[in-house]
C-alpha cells in the first residue's frame, strides 16, 4: 500500500536521464573535469598509439633485416609510455577526487536538507529509504559522473581514433572490419537489456533470503515451540533454489553474452587475414600494418561492450538520481513565515539574541486535524489549556494514535484548523528553532546516539559543566551507572556500546533532558520490562523530571498515569475519555479497562513484597 | 567436548562441494579448453604469414596441421585465403562454445555451492539448541549467513576458478611461447614474477585502507541513520546545527581517506601499466633483434607478440586472487564456528508415547550458567486433561516452567526430571514434545505473511500433501511470463530458452535433477493451494481465530486474512500478537498447552471470553496457564504459587483464599481495585 504511492510519485521522469540535474554539483569542479577529460582523451591517444609501434618494429626491423635505430626506437617508446603513465596516474587520481567530492557534497546537502524536513515526511518514508538516499545514491552519482564519464570519453576516443587510422592505412579493409560494429552493438545491448532485468531479480530474491535469515534466527523460539522447522527449511530452500535458477540464468545470458563478443572480434581478425593475406600476397599491405589491423581489430569489441555498459549504468542510475533530486526538492510541511525567519533566524542561523523567554503554557484551541497522509481528521474542535508546569497523561493502545496532541504542542504537525498557542501566542508566530530549543524529549526506546555518555548528556545543553552532568546524574540517580563503566563519562554510549542495559539508558536519557532543562517536557514512556531497582529509579526518576515543566506523558506507568493533572484515553486515533484518575474510574469505561490490565502486575508484584 | 564436525576448513569446504565439484570439474575442463583454443589463434596468425603470405614454413599444432593438410597445404591456403578465415572462425566458434559452456557449468557449480552453504547453515541454525541462541548474537550470525558465505562463495567459485585458469592459461603460453623461442620466453617470463609479487603486495597491503575506509563509512552511516531514527531528539532540542557539523565533519574525514586511497590506486595502476609497458617493448625489442638475427620468424615473433599480450591481464589479476586468500580463511571460520556447535539430537532410541497422560515435575531443579538456582526442588502433578494455574512475581521461574516442559530447556542429569504418562520427557524425541505441548511465549514473534499463513503454520501435515498428489503440473510465472516451468510433479526443471525459442533441459548434465527441486515444486503448489483455497480460509484457521476472539479484528483489516503481517505490513497492538499466537497454537491441536502469560495484553474480559472458549474446543487438554490475573487463574483445578524458584502456596483458589497467604494478597489487592 505504501509501495503504490512510491511508484506513483516516481512516475516523474526527468529528462536525458537526469544527467541536466546534475549540472549544478559539477560546477564547482569544472576545471578539474575539463583536465581530466582531457586526460583520458590523451590516454587512448597513446593506447591507440602502440601497436604503431611493433607496426614500425616490423616493418623496420624484422622486415628490412637491420636494428639501426632502436635506440630512438625505445626512447620514444618509453617516452610515450612514461607520459601515459604519468597522464593515467594523474587523471586516475582527478576522477577519484571528483567522485569523492560530489558524493561528498550530495550527501551534505541532502544531509541538512533533511533536517529542514518536518514530520510528515519522515512518516511517509521509512527510515531504511531516505537513510539509502543520503548514504547510497550520492555514491551512485559520484560513479557515474566521475569514472563513467571518463570511461565514455576513454573508449570512445579509442574508437574513434582507431577508425580514423584504420581508414587512413586501408580504406577497404578498415570498412570490411566496420561492418561488425552495428551487429555487435546490437548484440551487446540486447544481452544488456535481459541482464539488466534478471540482475535486478537476483537483488530481490537476495533479500528475500536474507529476511528469511533474518526470521529464521531471530524467530528460532517460536520456530521451535511451533515444531515448524521442516517448513521454514522448505521455504528457505525454495527461496534459495529460485535464487540458483535464477543466477544460473543470468549466467547463461552474460555467458553467451560474452562468447559473443569474443567471437566477433575473431571474426574481425578473420576479415582481416582474409583480406590482409590478399593484399599482402600482391604486395599491397606490409606485413607491420597488418599487424596493426589485427590488433586494433581484436581491441576494439572491448570499448564497444564498455560503452554501451555504460549507457545500461546510467539508465539503471536515472532512477537514483530522481529520488535524491525529489529528496532536495522536498518542501517541509511545516515552514516559518518570512517575518518569522526575519526576527528569529533559520534551522542554521538562529538569531538568538531575538528569542523571547519561554513560560510553558499551552492552549490548543478550536483545533481540528488530520495528518497529511491520512484521510480522517483524528482531533475535531479540540480545546484544552494546560496551564505550566501542569502535566497531561496520554494512555491507550499501541499504534492508538497516542503521539498527536504531541506532535502539535510540538509544532511537528500544524493543525488543519484551529490554532496551537505558546504563552498565549500563536505557535507560527515565532521559529520552530524557538519552540523546540525550549523542549525535552524522552524517548520510549531510549535513543543515544554513538559516542561518549559526555557527549550524549549535553545533546540539549553543549556548554554544561561536568559537575552539572554530575548533578544531573545524581538527581535521577544514575550517577552510579557511570561511575561503575571505566571510563565514566567518556565511556562509549549509542549503539557501539553494549555497556548500559535499556533501563540504564532510560535513566541516562532523563539525565539528558534534565541538563537541558526544558519548559515543556514530552515523555514517551517505555513497556520494557526492567528489573525492580531500576523500575524503582525510573519512577523517581520521572516524578523528579517533571516537576515544574508543562509535561505531555504517553503513559504506561500507573504512578505517573495516577498523579497527571489530566488523563487523555485514546482508541483508533481519537480522544475517548479526558478527565483526571478518579472521574475515569468512576465512568468505568475505556480507561478503567486499562488501567485494570496494568494493575494486575502490579498487585503480583505487590502481593510477593508485602509477603517478604 | 565433542569431536568437531569439521575439525579443518578444508573438510567444511570439501563438505560444502558436495554435489558441485563435478560442474567445478567439467568447467575446468572447458576452461581448458577455451585456453588452448584462445592459444590457437596467434599460432595460426603467425602461420599465415610465414607459410602462406611469406614462403618460408611454420609449425602448428597437430590438429590444426593435419586440417591444413588436409584441405591441401599452404598452397591451398595461398590460393584459397579466405579458408584462412574460415579455420579462424571455425576455432572461435569452438572457444565461443567453450567458453559458454565454461562459465555455465561453473555457474552451475557456484550456485549449487552457495545453495547448498545456505540451505545446510540454516538448516543447522535451526536445529542449534536454544542455549546457543541464547550466547550468541543475533547480528552476528545473521553476518555469518549472508556476508561470509557471500565471501566463501566468491573465493571458491570465482577466485579459485579463475586462478586456475590463469595459471593454465600461462603454463599453456608459456610452452607455446617457448616453443618460439626459449631466449624471448625467459626475457618476457622474466616480468611475470615480478608483476603477480608487486600486484600481491599492493594489494596485501591497501587491504587495511579499504577496511578503515568501510570502517568510517560505517560511522557515517551510522550518524545519518541515528539522525533519522532519532529525529524527535534532534527536533525537539533543537540541535539540527551540531547535527549538520557533525555529520559534515565526518563527511569530510571519510571524504580525505578516499582520496588519499584513490592516490595509492591510481599509483598502482600506472605503475602497473608503467611495468606492463616496459615488458612489451622489452619482448618486441628483444624479439625484433632475434629475428633480424634469424634465429626466429616473422611469424613467429607475431605470434609471440600476441601470446604475449594475452597474458598481460591475467597475470595482473594473480595478485589480487591471492591477497583475497586470507578473507576466505577467515571467513571459512566464521561458518565453520557455526557447523562445528552440536545439534539438538534425541536419545538413541527416542520414543513416541500418548502424550495425554499426567504431566509430573519430579524433584525439578534449574541452574544455567551463573550457578543461581531459577528452580528449586520443584515438583507437582498436573493430571491428565486438568488446568494447573501459576502465579508468580518477576524471576520466579514460571517461564523456565514452560521452556522445560517444551524441552526448549534440557534439564541436566541429577536435577529432576519431567515425565508425561511416565515416561522421562528427555527419552522421547523432541519434534515429538513439541508437537504435542502447544507453548504461547510471552513476547510471540510473528512471520512476516499473511495472517492467515501466520496462523496456519504449524497446521499438522496431511491436508497438503494430497494436494500434492491431485494437482497438475503448476506453472510458474517465470521471466517473462511464459519461460520457466516447474513440474510440480517429478521435481524436475526445464527451460525454454529465451532466444531461440527452443526447450534445452538443463538436468542433461548430470542425467538427474538438479538437487532440492522437490523443495521447489513444493513450494509451487504449497503456493498455490493457498490460492485455490482462497475461495475459503481453512476451516481450522477460521475456528481458531475465532477462539483466540481475533476474527473480528482480521475482518476489520482491509484484506482480511490475507493482510500482510510484520515490517512490511500492519502493526499489530500487543494484545492482537498474542492473541494470533494463541489461534497459531491452537491449529497445531496439541495435547498439552502452555500459555506463559500470554493473555497480558489482552483486557479481562476478551481473556475470560478466550478462555470460555478454549474449554469448549479443547475439553480434555492438559493446561499449564501462568497469568497474573487472579481471575484467569482462579477456575484452574490446582494452582501454585512460585516464589525465587520454589513452590510457597497450592491448592484451589477457595483453599488458598483460605489459607491467608501471597495469593490471598494479590487476590485482595486485585479485587478491591476493582470496587
Amino acid at each position: 500500500m505504501d509501495n503504490s504511492s512510491k511508484e506513483t510519485r516516481e512516475q516523474k521522469r526527468l529528462p536525458f536521464f537526469g544527467v541536466p540535474a546534475l549540472i549544478p554539483w559539477l560546477k564547482p569542479y569544472r576545471r578539474i573535469i575539463i583536465s581530466m577529460v582531457t586526460m583520458g582523451f590523451l590516454s587512448s591517444l597513446a593506447d591507440a598509439a602502440y601497436p604503431l609501434f611493433n607496426r614500425y618494429a616490423l616493418d623496420t626491423y624484422v622486415a628490412g633485416g637491420t636494428l639501426k635505430g632502436i635506440g630512438w626506437f625505445v626512447g620514444l617508446y618509453v617516452l610515450v609510455l612514461s607520459l601515459q603513465v604519468a597522464d593515467n596516474f594523474v587523471s586516475a587520481y582527478f576522477c577519484g577526487k571528483v567522485e569523492m567530492a560530489i558524493d561528498r557534497d550530495l550527501r551534505n546537502a541532502s544531509f541538512n536538507h533533511l533536517q529542514t524536513l518536518s514530520f510528515s515526511y519522515f512518516n511517509q518514508n521509512n527510515v531504511g529509504y531516505i537513510h539509502a538516499r543520503v548514504m547510497s545514491d550520492s555514491g551512485k552519482i559520484g560513479e557515474l559522473v566521475a569514472w563513467r564519464l571518463m570511461e565514455m570519453v576513454w573508449n570512445g576516443s579509442y574508437i574513434l581514433f582507431v577508425l580514423i587510422m584504420m581508414l587512413s592505412i586501408n580504406f577497404r579493409l578498415a570498412l570490411m572490419v566496420m561492418l561488425l560494429v552495428p551487429p555487435a552493438a546490437l548484440l551487446i545491448s540486447y544481452f544488456q537489456k535481459r541482464l539488466v532485468a534478471l540482475n535486478r531479480r537476483i537483488r530481490e530474491i537476495n533479500s528475500r533470503i536474507t529476511s528469511n535469515i533474518n526470521e529464521g534466527i531471530t524467530g528460532v523460539r517460536s520456530i521451535r515451540t511451533l515444531g515448524v522447522e521442516e517448513k521454514m527449511i522448505a521455504d528457505f530452500d525454495a527461496e534459495t533454489a529460485n535464487m540458483r535458477r535464477t543466477s544460473v540464468r543470468a549466467t547463461h545470458f552474460s555467458a553467451l553474452f560474452t562468447s559473443s563478443v569474443t567471437f566477433l572480434s575473431s571474426a574481425a581478425l578473420a576479415i582481416v587475414l582474409w583480406q590482409g593475406s590478399l593484399l599482402s600476397a600482391d604486395g599491397l599491405l606490409k606485413i607491420g600494418t597488418l599487424s596493426v589491423f589485427m590488433s586494433y581489430a581484436l581491441g576494439m569489441m572491448e570499448p564497444i561492450q564498455n560503452i554501451v555498459e555504460t549507457t545500461s549504468v546510467l539508465i539503471s542510475i536515472q532512477v537514483n538520481i530522481e529520488r535524491l533530486m525529489r529528496l532536495l526538492a522536498e518542501k517541509s510541511g511545516v515552514t516559518d513565515s518570512a517575518e518569522v525567519v526575519e526576527k528569529y533566524g533559520d534551522t542554521f542561523h538562529p538569531k538568538k539574541e531575538n528569542w523571547e523567554p519561554i513560560e510553558g503554557d499551552i492552549e490548543f484551541r478550536d483545533v481540528t486535524f488530520k495528518y497529511p497522509d491520512g484521510d480522517e481528521y483524528v482531533l475535531e474542535h479540540f480545546s484544552l489549556k494546560v496551564k505550566r508546569g501542569s502535566n497531561v497523561a496520554i494512555v491507550g493502545e499501541t499504534g492508538a494514535g497516542k503521539s498527536t496532541l504531541v506532535n502539535l504542542a510540538c509544532r511537528f504537525y500544524e493543525p488543519t484548523f484551529g490554532q496551537v498557542l505558546i504563552d498565549g501566542r500563536d505557535a507560527r508566530e515565532r521559529s520552530q528553532l524557538w519552540l523546540h530549543s525550549h523542549i525535552g524529549y524522552v524517548l520510549q526506546t531510549p535513543h543515544l546516539f554513538s559516542g561518549t555518555v559526555r557527549d550524549n548528556l549535553r545533546y540539549g545543553a553543549p556548554d554544561a559543566t561536568d559537575e552539572e552532568i554530575w548533578a544531573a546524574l545524581r538527581l535521577v540517580q544514575a550517577d552510579s551507572v557511570v561511575k561503575r563503566t571505566k571510563k565514566g563519562l567518556d565511556e562509549e554510549a549509542g549503539e557501539g556500546g553494549e555497556m548500559f542495559s535499556t533501563g540504564e539508558k532510560q535513566l541516562l536519557s532523563f539525565a539528558r533532558a534534565i541538563l537541558a532543562d526544558p519548559a515543556i517536557l514530552v515523555l514517551d514512556e517505555a513497556t520494557s520490562s526492567v528489573d525492580t531497582m531500576t523500575e524503582k529509579a525510573i519512577q523517581d526518576a520521572i516524578a523528579t523530571v517533571i516537576r515544574g515543566r508543562t509535561s505531555f506523558i504517553i503513559a504506561h506507568r500507573l504512578s505517573t498515569v495516577v498523579d497527571a493533572d489530566i488523563i487523555l484515553a485514546v482508541m483508533d486515533g481519537k480522544i475517548v475519555e479526558q478527565g483526571t484518575h478518579s472521574e475515569l474510574m468512576k465512568k468505568r469505561g475505556y480507561y478503567y479497562r486499562l488501567y485494570m490490565r496494568q494493575y494486575e502486575d502490579t498487585a503480583v508484584k505487590l502481593g510477593f513484597e508485602q509477603d517478604a | 567436548m565433542k569431536k568437531e564436525a569439521f575439525p579443518t576448513r578444508v573438510s567444511l569446504a570439501m563438505y560444502f562441494m558436495r554435489g558441485s565439484w563435478r560442474y567445478f570439474l567439467f568447467s575446468f575442463i572447458f576452461a581448458c579448453l577455451v585456453a588452448v583454443l584462445d592459444l590457437a589463434n596467434p599460432k595460426l596468425i603467425g602461420y599465415t604469414v610465414d607459410s602462406v603470405i611469406g614462403h618460408g614454413s611454420a609449425e602448428l599444432p597437430g590438429p590444426l596441421l593435419l586440417c591444413v593438410n588436409a584441405l591441401g597445404g599452404p598452397d591451398f591456403l595461398r590460393a584459397h585465403p579466405a579458408a584462412i578465415a574460415g579455420i579462424v572462425i571455425a576455432v572461435a566458434f569452438a572457444a565461443a562454445v567453450s567458453r559458454y559452456l565454461f562459465r555455465l557449468l561453473n555457474s552451475f557449480g557456484g550456485e549449487n555451492l552457495v545453495c547448498r552453504i545456505r540451505d545446510t547453515l540454516f538448516d543447522h541454525i535451526l536445529r542449534l539448541p536454544d542455549a546457543w541462541h541464547r550466547e550468541n548474537q543475533t547480528g552476528d550470525i545473521i553476518q555469518r549467513c549472508t556476508s561470509d558465505v557471500e565471501t566463501i562463495k566468491s573465493f571458491l567459485s570465482e577466485r579459485l576458478t579463475s586462478l586456475l585458469r590463469i595459471m593454465l592459461l600461462i603454463g599453456l603460453a608459456v610452452y607455446f611461447m617457448c616453443g618460439i623461442s626459449v631466449k624471448m620466453t625467459v626475457a618476457a617470463g622474466a616480468f611475470i614474477p615480478i608483476i603477480i609479487g608487486y600486484s600481491f603486495f599492493f594489494h596485501n597491503k591497501i587491504g587495511s585502507a579499504f577496511e578503515e575506509c568501510d570502517e568510517q563509512e560505517g560511522v557515517l552511516s551510522t550518524i545519518a541513520q541515528e539522525n533519522l531514527t532519532g529525529v524527535r531528539i534532534v527536533r525537539a532540542f533543537g540541535r539540527e546545527i551540531y547535527e549538520r557539523e557533525r555529520f559534515e565533519k565526518q563527511n569530510e574525514h571519510y571524504t580525505g581517506l578516499w582520496v588519499r586511497l584513490m592516490m595509492w590506486l591510481s599509483a598502482f595502476w600506472s605503475t602497473g601499466d608503467l611495468i606492463s609497458g616496459l615488458q612489451i617493448l622489452c619482448v618486441t625489442v628483444f624479439g625484433a633483434a632475434l629475428c633480424v638475427k634469424g634465429e626466429i620468424t616473422t611469424g613467429g615473433y607475431i605470434a609471440f607478440c600476441s601470446y604475449n599480450a594475452m597474458l598481460t591481464w591475467p597475470v595482473r589479476a594473480v595478485g589480487r586472487v591471492i591477497a583475497d586468500m586470507s578473507r576466505a580463511e577467515i571467513a571459512i571460520d566464521r561458518i565453520r564456528y557455526i557447523m562445528n556447535s552440536p545439534v539438538e539430537e534425541d536419545r538413541p532410541g527416542a520414543l513416541e508415547p500418548p502424550m495425554d497422560r499426567d504431566v509430573v515435575f519430579e524433584h525439578v531443579t534449574f541452574a544455567p550458567r551463573d550457578g543461581r538456582k531459577v528452580l528449586d526442588d520443584v515438583s507437582f502433578t498436573i493430571p491428565a486433561g486438568t488446568t494447573v494455574g501459576v502465579l508468580g512475581g518477576t524471576g520466579s521461574g514460571k517461564t523456565t516452567l514452560a521452556c522445560l516442559l517444551d524441552r526448549l530447556y534440557e534439564l541436566p542429569e541429577g536435577c529432576g526430571r519431567i515425565t508425561v504418562g511416565g515416561v522421562d520427557i528427555a527419552d522421547m524425541k523432541a519434534s515429538w514434545v513439541r508437537k504435542n505441548v502447544g507453548l504461547v511465549l510471552q513476547e510471540p514473534f510473528l512471520f512476516s505473511r499473511t495472517i492467515e499463513e501466520n496462523i496456519g503454520i504449524a497446521r499438522p501435515t496431511g491436508g497438503l500433501e494430497s494436494e500434492v498428489k491431485s494437482g497438475k503440473d503448476a506453472v510458474v510465472e517465470g521471466m517473462s511470463g511464459k519461460d520457466a516451468f516447474v513440474d510440480g510433479m517429478n521435481g524436475r526443471n526445464v527451460f525454454v530458452d529465451g532466444m531461440s525459442g527452443k526447450e534445452a533441459v538443463v538436468d542433461g548434465m548430470s542425467g538427474k535433477d538438479m538437487g532440492s527441486d522437490d523443495a521447489e515444486g513444493r513450494y509451487v503448489v504449497q503456493r498455490l493451494s493457498v490460492k485455490a483455497n482462497s475461495g475459503g480460509i481453512g476451516e481450522d484457521i477460521r475456528k481458531a481465530a475465532a477462539a483466540a476472539c481475533l476474527d473480528e479484528t482480521i475482518e476489520s483489516f482491509a484484506s482480511g486474512y490475507e493482510t500482510f503481517v510484520g515490517e512490511r505490513g500492519v502493526t499489530l497492538s500487543g494484545g492482537q500478537k498474542q492473541r494470533t499466537a494463541i489461534a497459531q497454537m491452537l491449529v497445531k491441536k496439541p495435547k498439552i498447552m502452555v500459555f506463559d502469560d500470554s493473555l497480558s495484553a489482552v483486557d479481562a474480559e476478551t481473556d475470560a471470553k478466550i478462555r470460555r472458549q478454549l474449554e469448549e474446543q479443547s475439553a480434555g487438554t492438559t493446561v499449564m496457564l501462568i497469568a497474573h490475573r487472579i481471575s484467569t487463574l482462579m477456575k484452574a483445578d490446582n494452582i501454585i504459587v512460585l516464589d525465587k524458584g520454589r513452590i510457597i502456596e497450592s491448592g484451589t483458589h477457595e483453599e488458598l483464599v483460605a489459607k491467608g497467604g501471597v495469593y490471598k494478597k494479590v487476590y485482595d489487592l486485585q479485587t478491591r481495585q476493582q470496587e
